[in-house]
């Protein structure tokens, strides 16, 4: 068998009528991303690197919502999430409440390597970073100007939404898009595994527009938003308390394993049985190279690849 | 077969075979009041999550166990503590990590899932919530006890060296001790975690998890007691709560594991639960206590113990620390 890569950039109410201006940066950076991951597994770079080296660039990419680009609490800062697990031994890692480390995921790969810990947050897993001597930068390098946007339409809303929620409309049927009303972010993730079937998922947030200081969503919670055995490897998105009551990522390889699914079958399962309609979308790979990327939001930001020589780049539904 | 109310609580997984008498009595007189507790409550018709929050406030509240006041310290001597709750008919949960001042971890949990729109808050947003909502809060002194400063400083030698001995002050022996649970010796670890899985009349399903975490454990420093799946779980079929080792749990997503074998291979609570002990905890330790919707009871561990008390409607009840 051959390896395999699927990487998203957030589901969500992702509308049709999404401007070039804003449609194309992000499926140029879904491309480029998805070229690092193949390379670094032509490279015969364990899963575990692959999907760390692709979660940090869509970080470092201001379009979505993950490291720079992340999107604000109600106080208009950052707080960032992520996780990440090796399914060959299912060791994991995972950091909240992360106010300035430049890489996310990288930092939550330090706490899996070298704590005996699985997971910290806020002032604690700051100090790690610190002693850590991982690369930070203070609030600016984070925040841009369609997040702060964003933050003061939901205020205005007076909800928290999933980024990619249209601004609130006296009638939810009219779609009227407004200027910088997109909140077309969203979680980041990448899954994969290579030809010996070795598995690794990673999963990145700045979480939902307007949350409260000290919310935590799925992200780093292991086996809703990020999961990862020797069967297959899963990163989800879409709304946290959806995807954390229905344990959505571990629930893939559990259908798996315990009714006999194929890896398709599960995630459909998942996002169409389990999950409220426009709440989750996820990228799952399995041990024998198969790979799907499903959700039951409107769109989801996406790319795939198998060693074969298919690809995929995707948007809303094919 | 099948139908009524049942109720089981926990005070943690891994107990030092050495524990003196007087202690175990102790642990057992408390898990006995807080089962008649939960009875009382379901016999007044309380709702699953209400019993549940009421038993897990009353184990947070004495010191015995590692939870609320008695809650084991982090590195730097203080406390740090978390919580989840899960309410098994629709699945809503709420969960807190990172507390420092509130009396009840548990209610905080419940007020997440009821008057937040999120599921899970830590740290200062979480005491700022707490503030808000007008729970009680206390010095963080108040849940830091004599024994667990001993302890803290015997898990700090422990790093270095291996002790066997009973309690802080009288050590005076140093013997390789092969029982270890999380990297600590059996005798300085304490057990993580209180919990409580209830089902009511209706067969409405809940439960809840508490704990100060791992002794010694690094500030900032999240278990999985807070993290739905891992060490909280309820569903329409059943309530789970899970204690031991935070790591292993986690990796097995033990609470939710349960849940899974019984809705996707059928399997009845006793035998989803011992299907969890044996196959998916690898080189890990831990324990779990589960409820069934048809008003089942089941436990299980692979430790050296785990406090614990069960009773259900038919007028069965036990109380018990070893196999």
């Amino acid at each position: 068998m051959g390896w395999a890569i699927a990487l998203h950039g957030g589901a969500g109410d992702i509308p049709l009528s999404l401007s070039p201006e804003r449609r194309l940066p992000r499926e140029t950076a879904l491309r480029h991303c998805l070229q690092i991951g193949i390379a670094a597994l032509q490279a015969k770079r364990p899963p575990l690197d692959v999907v760390e080296l692709v979660v940090r660039e869509l970080e470092n990419n201001p379009n979505f919502n993950a490291g720079r680009g992340s999107v604000l609490t109600d106080k208009g800062t950052v707080e960032m999430e992520a996780c990440i697990m090796d399914g060959k031994t299912k060791k994991c890692g995972a950091v909240s409440g992360l106010s300035t480390v430049v890489n996310a995921i990288s930092l939550a790969r330090l706490v899996m390597e070298k704590t005996p810990h699985i997971y910290l947050a806020f002032d604690g897993a700051e100090a790690f970073a610190r002693e850590q001597g991982v690369e930070t930068a203070d609030g600016s390098h984070f925040i841009t100007p369609e997040n702060l946007e964003r933050l003061k339409q939901a205020k205005e809303a007076n909800r928290v939404q999933i980024d990619f929620t249209q601004p609130i409309q006296k009638d939810e049927k009219k779609r009227t898009p407004t200027p910088d009303g997109d909140s077309q972010l969203g979680t980041v993730g990448c899954v994969a595994v290579n030809s010996d079937g070795n598995l690794a998922a990673a999963t990145s947030t700045g979480g939902l527009v307007n949350k409260m200081i000290g919310r935590i969503g799925d992200t780093p919670i292991i086996g809703a938003g990020t999961y990862a055995n020797n069967r297959c490897a899963v990163s989800a998105t879409g709304k946290g308390e959806a995807i954390i009551r229905g344990t959505v990522a571990r629930d893939v390889s559990a259908l798996m394993e315990y009714k006999g699914l194929s890896l398709k079958e599960a995630a459909a399962y998942v996002v169409k049985e389990s999950t409220p309609e426009g709440t989750v979308g996820l990228v799952a790979v399995s041990n024998e190279g198969e790979v799907t990327m499903q959700f039951n939001t409107t769109g989801m930001f996406r790319a795939c690849a198998t060693e074969d020589g298919f690809s995929e780049i995707g948007i809303w539904q094919m | 077969m099948g139908g009524g109310w049942a109720i089981v609580v926990h005070g943690g997984a891994g107990v030092d075979p050495n524990l003196p008498v007087e202690r175990q009595e102790d642990a057992k007189r408390l898990l006995t009041r807080c089962l008649n507790l939960g009875i009382s409550a379901l016999r007044s018709s309380l709702p699953a999550i209400d019993v549940v929050e009421l038993v897990v406030k009353e184990l947070e509240s004495d010191p015995l166990f590692n939870s609320g006041r008695g809650s084991a310290l982090t590195e730097k001597g203080t406390v740090e503590m978390e919580a989840s709750i899960m309410d098994g008919p629709k699945r809503r949960c709420g969960a807190v990590s990172g507390l420092t001042t509130v009396k009840n971890p548990i209610s905080l949990a419940r007020l997440v899932m009821d008057k937040s729109p999120h599921s899970y808050l830590a740290f200062s947003g979480a005491e700022e919530f707490a503030r808000q909502q007008g729970v009680e809060l206390v010095d963080n002194e108040y849940f830091i006890t004599e024994q667990n400063v001993g302890m803290l400083k015997l898990a700090k030698e422990a790093n270095t060296i291996l002790f066997d001995y009973r309690i802080p002050e009288t050590c005076n022996a140093l013997v390789e001790s092969p029982l270890q649970m999380n990297g600590l010796p059996i005798s300085i670890y304490a057990p993580e975690t209180v919990g409580c899985v209830v089902v009511d009349k209706q067969g409405r399903c809940a439960a809840g998890t508490s704990t100060g975490g791992l002794m010694n454990k690094m500030t900032g420093r999240i278990g999985d007691s807070p993290l739905i799946g891992a060490g909280t779980y309820a569903s329409h079929l059943c309530g789970v709560s899970c204690t031991g080792e935070g790591e292993a749990i986690i990796r097995g997503t033990l609470a939710r594991e349960v849940g899974a074998v019984m809705e996707y291979k059928g399997l009845d609570l006793q035998d989803a639960v011992d299907f969890v002990i044996k196959e998916r905890l690898d080189e890990g330790k831990a324990g779990i206590i589960a409820v069934s919707r048809n008003g089942e009871v089941a436990c299980g561990f692979n430790t050296t113990g785990m406090f614990r008390g069960c009773a259900t409607e038919d007028g069965f009840m036990e109380v018990g620390i070893w196999e």
